[in-house]
C-alpha cells in the first residue's frame, strides 16, 4: 500500500504549527497504524528530518497511552486503540489525516503529543478509598453481588485514553470522571466517601477547563473500552444528592 | 566482596515476622524529616510510593510515561496468586512457597520466597479495601480460577485485566498520597543516573523529557521499581518503552546484576508477521486448554503451506504432529511454558514452521469446538479470539490460530538483599527489577504478586530499618557528586548527538536484538554463546561510531531517549551472554543445549550452580566480575522436573 | 447560600437547570397544543377565544406562565453559557471531523435549533402573544360576556403562505430539539436505567413528532380550510 499522510507538525508548546504531508510506501496491511507511523519514522530519520512525536507504549490496547485523532476520529475508523488498528481498516492510495486530541485541557506539547495530565488531577481530586495500607478487613469479609462487581469492572476498564474528550464536541470529559465515581459508587468499599468524592471530582473536571456534556453519545460510541454514557448519569445523581444533602457548605 | 542477604536466623515460617520485630523503627515524628526516591510507578513503585508516604515519609515518584497509570504492569492478564485457600482445596502459605520455589527450578531464596507467600493474602484484602473489582461468584464472594504450575485454584482475576485493576488500585492510593501532599509526581522524566555519596545512595539525576532539563533530587534512600529488561531482545510482548536504563546506570555504580540470563519466553504470542514488527502480543496460557499445538508431519507440506499452496485445515489428520501431545503423553497441551516455547523452536528449525516467516506453529480449537460447539469456545475465549482476529486479520473460529514463542518476563535483576536493598547502602529495587523471588523461571499470576508484596508490605518495614540508622541532614543538589553526575549525564547525551552517525537508533536496537534472540533466547550453547559477545562487542562499537541521533537536548526527542536505552541494552546483553555462558547448565528459562537429559529436557547442576550469579561492574570495557551467592535448601527437596 | 451559587456554576449544575426548564417548557408544550386543538372546533373560534381569555386571566395560570417565561429566559441564557464554555473548551478546532458516525446531528447541534426556535419564538409571540396582551384586538361576545377575538387575527394570520411556511418549517425544527432534549434532559437528570429509559427514548421520540406535527398542522389547516 501507498499512502499519502497529512500530519500536524507542532515544535512545542508554544509554536503555532500546521500540518505537513508526508508519503509512505509499501505499507503492509498487517502492520498496526503505530508500525506504519514507525516507518514513516525511519524514513525520516534517515533523511536526518526529526520524526513524529506520537505517545505510545504498550501497544496492546491496554495502557491508554496513544491517541491520535485519525481521519476525524479518536483512534481511527474503529472502536479500538490507535495500537491495535490496523492498515487493513485503509485503503491504497488514501490520504490520512492525523491530528492530536483537541481540548483546551490537553494542550500539545509536541506534534502529536498532548499533556493529559488533567486526568491525574481528577483523580487525585477523590478518585481513590482512602485506606492506607494494612489494617484492613478480609477481602471476602463484604460480600459484594456479581451484578455489582461486574459493573464496577465495566466503569473501571477506563484505560484514561482521553478518546472521550477528544470525540466531544464540547471536549468534556464527563465519561472519564464518570467512570471512576460509578466505580467506587456502586461498591461498598466506596460508600464512606461517596459524597465527598463526587463533588470533589466534578470541581476539579471544571476546574481543568473542560466542557459539559450535551449527551451526544460520542464518548461512548468512540470509548475503546465501551464504556457506557449510563455512568454519566450516575455521576450527576451522584452528584446532585451529594450537594444536596453534604454538610460541605 | 562477600554477598550478605542479611536473611533472618530461625525456621522459615518465623523469618518474617521476627525480622518485622527485630529491624529499627522510625519514630512517627521523624519520618517526615526523611525523602524517598521512587523511580517507576508500576505496581511495585506506585505501592511503594504510596505505602512509605502513608508512613510520613516525604516521597517524590519518577516515571517515564505522561502518568503513573500507564506502568506495563497494566498490561497483566491473567491474575495475581495468593495463598487464601477460599476454595478449600488444600492450599496453604506452604504450598504457595513450594510451588514457586519448584516452579523457579531451585534458583530462588527460600527465605523471600516464604515471605512472598506470606503477605500474598494481605495483597488481596489490600486491593480490594481499594476498590478493585475482582471476579465474584454469584454468592458475593470472590472468584479464583487456576493456572499453570499449580494444582489449587488460587489465582484472583478481573476478567481479563489483572494488571490493569491493580495498577489502578495503586494508582488510586499514589493519587491519593499526591493530593496529601506527601508524594510529589514527576512524570515524562527519566532517570538518568543514581548519586552516590560516601558510599549510600543519596539522590538521583534526571532528564525532563519535555524540555530536556537535567536536573537533580537528593534523598536518603533511592527505590528502584523500574521493572524488567525483555525489551533488550527488541521484540518481546514488553511495553516499547520499558528499559533497563535506571537499573543499568546503578549497576554502572557499583550495584551487582544478579542472574541477568534468565529470561522468560511466553509460549503463546501472536507470531511476528514482518520486518516492520515493533512489539509482540501475549495470548492467555489458557488457550492452551482447549487448543491443540501442531505443526505438518513433514518440511515439505509445511513449504506448501508457507507458499499458499495448500491451507491447514485440508492437511489430513494423518500429516498433523501434535508434537506435545506425542512427547509429553501426560501433560499435553498443558507443559510448563518454558518447555511448550522449547519445542516449539525445534519444530520450527525443522523447518515445519507455519507461517510466512517459517516461525509459528498452530494452536487449532476444531476438535474443540467440535466437542464443546462454537458457542463454549466463544464464551471461554471470546475476547482473545477478537483480539487474535484484529491483530492478524484471521478468524481462529474457522482456521488455526497461529503462535510462536516471545519473551515476556526478566527473573534476573539488581541483586538485593532480604530487606530488597541492593549491595549500595540506601538503593533499593523492587518488583520485575530486582532478582529475587522467581528463580529460573517464574509462575504464572506470580509477578503482579511479587510487584505488590515488595511494595506495600515488605519496604515499608525495611527501608525503616536503614532510615533508622541514617541521619536526617539533607544533601544539597549543589554538593560536587551531584555536579559530577549531571556532568556526566550532560556529557553523555552531548556525546550521542555528537556522533555523526548514519543508521537509526532502531537499526541498532533491532539488531542486538536479533543475536540476543539467536544466541541468548529459548536454546543456548557455548559456541552461540560465544559468537555472539563477540557480535554484540562489535555492534556496540558501530553503535558509538555511526548511530544517528536526531534533533537536539532541549527538547521532546524520542531519538535521543531510545539512543540512551539501547545503548544501555547494549552492555546488558553482552553480560546476559557472560551470565550464559557461565551457567552451565540448564534451568528454568536457561537451556543450554549441552545440558539436557537423554529426553532432551533441562538438566540442572545442584552441585555446582546452585547459587545466584551476582555481576560487579568493574570498569569501561573490563569484563564483570562474578561473585556467588550460594542457595540454601532446607525446607525444599530438590527435584528434576519432568512432565511425560 | 454559596454552595447554591457554586453548584450552579457547576458544569453539572448548569445542566441541570437546563433540564429541568426543558421539561418544564415540554409540560408546557404538551398544555399549549392541548388547548391550541380548540382552533380544530368548527365553531368560528368560540371555544378557542374563551380559551384564550381564561388563560391569560386566570391567576394560576398566571403563575404557570410566569414559570414559562423564566423557564424560557433561563433556558437560553444557560445555553449561551454553556455554550461559550463548551467553545472554549476546544480552542483549536479539528481540521477534518466524522462526527457523524458517532453522534446524530440533532444532538450536536441543539444550539442551533435552539437559536432557530427562539427567533420563531419571538415571531410567533409578536404575532399572537403580545396581541392578545396588548394588542388592538377586536371583540366578540359569547353569551353576553366580552372576549377578545384571537381566532380573527389566527385565522386572518395564516392566510399568509410566508407565515404558514415559517411555522411548519419552525415546528420541524422544534421536533429534532425535542427527540434529543427529551430524552437528555433524563440523562441529565440521572435517570438513566435498563428498564425505563428504552420507554424514556421512545416516549421522546413520539413526542417529538407528534407535538410539533400537531402544531404544525394549525396554520395548515386553517390556510386550508379558508
Amino acid at each position: 500500500m501507498n499512502l499519502t499522510l497529512n500530519i500536524w507538525r507542532q515544535k512545542n508548546n508554544t509554536d503555532k504549527g500546521g500540518f505537513r504531508e508526508y508519503k509512505v510506501t509499501d505499507v503492509s496491511k498487517d502492520m498496526s497504524f503505530l508500525e506504519m507511523l514507525d516507518v514513516l519514522n525511519e524514513q525520516l530519520a534517515e533523511k536526518g528530518e526529526d520524526p513524529v512525536h506520537f505517545d505510545h507504549d504498550c501497544r496492546e490496547g491496554i495502557c491508554g497511552m496513544c491517541s491520535l485523532y485519525i481521519n476525524g476520529k479518536p483512534h481511527g475508523p474503529l472502536q479500538t486503540t490507535t495500537c491495535q488498528l490496523h492498515m487493513r481498516s485503509f485503503n491504497d492510495g488514501e490520504t490520512i489525516t492525523i491530528e492530536p486530541w483537541r481540548a483546551k485541557a490537553f494542550p500539545v506539547m509536541k506534534d502529536l503529543v498532548v499533556d493529559r495530565s488533567a486526568f491525574d488531577r481528577i483523580i487525585q481530586a477523590g478518585g481513590y478509598v482512602s485506606v492506607n495500607t494494612g489494617g484492613v478487613p478480609d477481602a471476602n469479609e463484604i460480600p459484594i453481588p456479581k451484578r455489582v462487581a461486574d459493573e464496577a469492572f465495566d466503569a473501571a476498564t477506563c484505560i484514561g485514553c482521553g478518546a472521550c474528550v477528544a470525540a466531544c464536541k464540547n471536549a468534556s470529559a464527563m465519561l472519564f470522571t464518570s467512570a471512576k465515581i460509578s466505580q467506587l459508587a456502586l461498591l461498598p468499599q466506596g460508600q464512606v466517601e461517596r459524597k465527598e468524592r463526587a463533588e470533589k471530582m466534578v470541581a476539579q473536571m471544571d476546574a481543568e477547563g473542560f466542557g459539559a456534556c450535551t449527551n451526544t453519545g460520542a464518548c461512548e460510541a468512540e470509548c475503546p473500552k465501551g464504556i457506557s454514557i449510563s455512568n454519566i448519569a450516575r455521576m450527576n445523581r451522584e452528584y446532585f444528592s451529594a450537594v444536596v444533602s453534604s454538610e460541605n457548605v | 566482596m562477600i554477598l550478605d542477604s542479611k536473611i533472618p536466623e530461625g525456621p522459615l515460617a518465623e523469618k518474617w515476622s521476627k525480622h518485622k520485630f527485630n529491624v529499627k523503627l522510625v519514630n512517627p515524628a521523624n519520618k517526615r524529616k526523611y525523602d524517598v526516591i521512587v523511580v517507576g510507578t508500576g505496581l511495585a513503585g506506585a505501592s511503594a510510593a504510596a505505602s512509605l508516604a502513608e508512613l510520613g515519609y516525604n516521597v517524590k515518584a519518577f516515571c517515564f510515561q505522561d502518568s503513573p497509570r500507564r506502568a506495563h504492569s497494566i498490561a497483566a492478564q491473567g491474575g495475581i496468586n495468593a495463598a487464601k485457600n477460599y476454595q478449600n482445596d488444600g492450599d496453604s502459605v506452604f504450598r504457595l512457597f513450594y510451588d514457586t520455589i519448584k516452579g523457579g527450578d531451585y534458583r530462588a531464596r527460600e527465605a523471600n520466597v516464604y515471605r512472598l507467600a506470606e503477605v500474598s493474602v494481605n495483597i488481596i484484602d489490600q486491593c480490594v479495601a481499594q476498590g478493585v473489582p475482582f471476579a465474584r461468584e454469584y454468592g458475593g464472594l470472590l472468584a479464583n480460577r487456576s493456572f499453570g504450575g499449580a494444582q489449587v485454584s488460587r489465582t484472583f482475576y478481573a476478567r481479563g485485566q489483572t494488571g490493569q485493576q491493580l495498577l489502578l488500585g495503586a494508582y488510586s492510593a499514589l493519587s491519593r498520597q499526591v493530593a496529601n501532599g506527601k508524594v510529589k509526581l514527576y512524570p515524562r522524566t527519566e532517570m538518568m543516573d543514581v548519586v552516590i555519596v560516601d558510599g549510600k545512595a543519596r539522590g538521583i539525576v534526571t532528564r525532563n523529557l519535555i524540555t530536556g532539563a537535567i536536573e537533580s533530587h537528593s534523598a536518603h534512600a533511592v527505590l528502584l521499581c523500574t521493572g524488567g529488561y525483555g525489551n533488550v531482545f527488541f521484540l518481546s510482548t514488553n511495553a516499547m518503552g520499558s528499559n533497563v536504563t535506571a537499573a543499568w546506570r546503578a549497576h554502572k555504580k557499583g550495584a551487582l546484576m544478579a542472574n541477568p540470563c534468565f529470561t522468560q519466553i511466553h509460549p503463546t504470542c501472536i507470531p511476528v508477521s514482518g520486518d516492520h514488527q515493533s512489539k509482540l502480543t501475549l495470548m492467555s496460557e489458557s488457550l492452551r486448554n482447549d487448543g491443540r499445538v501442531w505443526v505438518p508431519a513433514t518440511a515439505e507440506m509445511a513449504e506448501k503451506l508457507r507458499k499458499g499452496q495448500i491451507t491447514a485445515n485440508e492437511i489430513k489428520e494423518e500429516d498433523r504432529d501434535y508434537f506435545l501431545e506425542r512427547k509429553y503423553p501426560s501433560f499435553g497441551n498443558l507443559v510448563p511454558r518454558d518447555v511448550a516455547s522449547r519445542n516449539a523452536k525445534y519444530v520450527c528449525d525443522e523447518g515445519r514452521g507455519v507461517n510466512e516467516t517459517g516461525e509459528a506453529v498452530f494452536l487449532d480449537f476444531r476438535d474443540a469446538i467440535i466437542r464443546d460447539s462454537e458457542d463454549v469456545i466463544r464464551a471461554k475465549y471470546g475476547n482473545l479470539f477478537d483480539m487474535y482476529q484484529q491483530i492478524t486479520g484471521e478468524n481462529p473460529y474457522k482456521v488455526p490460530m497461529k503462535i510462536y514463542p516471545a519473551v515476556h518476563y526478566t527473573m534476573g535483576g539488581l541483586w538485593v538483599d532480604y530487606n530488597l536493598m541492593t549491595n549500595v547502602p540506601g538503593l533499593y529495587a523492587l518488583g520485575e527489577a530486582n532478582f529475587s523471588d522467581h528463580g529460573a523461571n517464574r509462575l504464572g499470576a506470580s509477578a503482579l504478586m511479587q510487584g505488590l508484596a515488595d511494595g506495600y508490605f515488605v519496604i515499608p518495614y525495611t527501608i525503616g530499618d536503614y532510615l533508622a540508622q541514617t541521619p536526617y541532614t539533607k544533601i544539597p543538589t549543589d554538593h560536587p557528586e551531584f555536579q559530577k553526575a549531571e556532568a556526566e549525564v550532560k556529557a553523555r547525551i552531548q556525546k550521542l548527538l555528537d556522533i555523526p552517525g548514519e543508521k537509526t537508533v532502531d537499526y541498532f536496537h533491532k539488531k542486538l536484538g536479533k543475536i540476543m534472540w539467536d544466541y541468548c533466547g529459548m536454546a543456548r550453547t557455548e559456541e552461540g554463546l560465544k559468537k555472539a559477545k563477540a557480535m554484540i562487542k562489535e555492534l556496540k562499537a558501530e553503535f558509538w561510531r555511526n548511530v544517528n541521533v536526531l534533533g537536539g537536548n532541549e527538547e521532546l526527542n524520542h531519538s535521543l531517549e531510545k539512543a540512551h536505552r539501547v545503548a544501555d541494552f547494549l552492555e546488558l546483553g553482552e553480560l546476559m551472554v557472560d551470565d550464559a555462558l557461565n551457567r552451565n547448565e540448564s534451568c528454568g528459562g536457561h537451556f543450554r543445549e549441552e545440558y539436557q537429559t537423554p529426553e532432551g529436557e533441562a538438566l540442572r547442576d545442584d552441585e555446582n550452580y546452585a547459587y545466584v550469579a551476582a555481576w560487579q561492574y568493574v570498569g569501561e570495557g573490563q569484563e564483570e566480575v562474578l561473585h556467588k551467592e550460594p542457595l540454601l535448601f532446607e525446607n525444599v527437596k530438590l527435584t528434576q522436573r519432568s512432565y511425560k | 447560600m454559596s454552595w447554591v451559587s457554586k453548584t450552579l456554576s457547576s458544569t453539572l449544575g448548569r445542566k441541570l437547570l437546563m433540564a429541568l426548564t426543558g421539561l418544564f417548557l415540554i409540560l408546557f408544550l404538551i398544555g399549549h397544543v392541548s388547548g391550541n386543538t380548540l382552533l380544530f372546533k368548527n365553531d368560528g373560534g368560540e371555544a378557542f377565544n374563551i380559551y384564550a381569555k381564561f388563560m391569560t386571566t386566570n391567576p394560576a395560570v398566571k403563575i404557570l406562565s410566569y414559570l414559562t417565561y423564566i423557564s424560557v429566559i433561563a433556558h437560553v441564557v444557560y445555553s449561551i453559557i454553556l455554550t461559550r464554555v463548551n467553545k472554549a473548551a476546544r480552542p483549536v478546532p479539528y481540521a477534518s471531523s466524522q462526527a457523524s458516525t458517532n453522534s446524530a446531528w440533532n444532538s450536536r447541534n441543539m444550539g442551533v435549533l435552539g437559536t432557530i426556535i427562539l427567533i420563531f419564538l419571538v415571531v410567533h409571540l409578536q404575532g399572537f402573544w403580545y396581541q392578545m396582551h396588548w394588542g388592538n384586538l377586536p371583540t366578540v361576545q359569547y353569551n353576553g360576556e366580552e372576549y377578545k377575538d384571537l381566532y380573527t387575527i389566527v385565522k386572518f394570520a395564516f392566510q399568509q403562505e410566508w407565515l404558514v411556511a415559517l411555522y411548519v418549517i419552525s415546528m420541524a425544527f422544534l421536533g429534532f430539539h425535542l427527540s434529543h432534549g427529551f430524552a437528555s434532559a433524563f440523562q441529565t437528570l440521572g435517570l438513566n436505567h435498563v428498564k425505563y429509559s428504552p420507554a424514556i427514548k421512545k416516549v421522546g421520540l413520539a413526542f417529538s413528532i407528534i407535538v410539533p406535527a400537531l402544531f404544525a398542522s394549525m396554520p395548515l389547516y386553517i390556510y386550508f380550510m379558508n
